[in-house]
């Protein structure tokens, strides 16, 4: 569990630090992944399948949002020839 | 599973997640994500849930990763110059970000009583899974199926090239 929130925390870390945005694309898989850890120990402690269940469409869930995300990249860098997180702030004040 | 072995895993985990974050070529970071998710794909089957860890494998290691990776080199991403942001930023993340670490673990304390007890026949194994997500979690299963088609139209279509 410990361990768990440790790797979301290194995952936020990720984020909020680097500047690349597929770099900060690989930390929140790192944290989806972490609370899959959490919820697949929940799961084993209770004993119940729930928790594997919820596991499932987390990652389901994960890879779509992973497909879409890059595609929103790419269309980016298509525009702006950059992967870099501070200079794709069209929508910034 | 043995406390060395929970060990040993745990720091392998963290390194490679650490190897993800901090590292300066994307492409490296992407095999430290490959390490990082066959790790816990081995916590997974340690822990009862095997079916779950193959499907890490198979779904995240095998096509998210190699998706990331596709993506990298579309894009031609050389290691960054200038790959974090400035310092005191980075010293504030990491201060925050272990506040919230300790926060997290004190929240996610497992309860003291039912410690140890029996898990059900066929649990961790497919056809329990497949049960439950037919019945009790039918409706989730058909709205994701649903997520995945918008989510395969979108991603074609944002991706195509203009004309």
């Amino acid at each position: 569990m410990g361990l768990s929130a440790l790797l979301f925390a290194i995952g936020v870390f990720g984020v909020l630090v680097r500047r690349n945005v597929i770099v900060i694309f690989m930390a929140i898989e790192i944290m989806l992944n972490a609370v899959n850890l959490a919820f697949v120990a929940i799961a084993r402690h209770r004993g119940s399948m729930d928790g594997q269940v919820i596991v499932f469409f987390v990652m389901t869930v994960a890879a779509a949002e992973a497909a879409v995300g890059l595609a929103i990249i790419i269309a980016m860098f298509r525009n702006r020839e950059t992967t870099n997180a501070d200079e794709l702030s069209s929508l910034r004040w | 599973m043995s406390p060395v072995g929970f060990f040993v895993l745990a720091a392998l985990a963290v390194a490679s997640a650490l190897g993800v974050v901090l590292n300066r070529n994307p492409v490296h970071g992407a095999c430290a994500l490959v390490a990082h998710l066959f790790l816990l794909a081995v916590f997974f089957v340690g822990l009862d849930a095997q079916l779950v860890g193959v499907l890490q494998v198979i779904v995240y290691a095998g096509a998210v990763v190699v998706l990331f990776l596709f993506v990298i080199m579309l894009l031609n991403l050389q290691a960054d110059q200038r790959s974090m942001v400035s310092p005191p930023l980075v010293f504030a993340a990491a201060a925050c970000v272990g506040a919230l670490a300790v926060l997290i673990s004190g929240g996610l304390r497992e309860p003291e009583a039912a410690a140890g007890t029996a898990l059900p026949q066929g649990y961790g194994e497919t056809e329990e899974l497949a049960r439950l997500l037919f019945t009790r979690y039918a409706l989730p299963f058909e709205l994701t199926s649903l997520l995945l088609l918008v989510a395969i139209v979108g991603a074609v279509v944002l991706a195509r090239k203009r004309g």
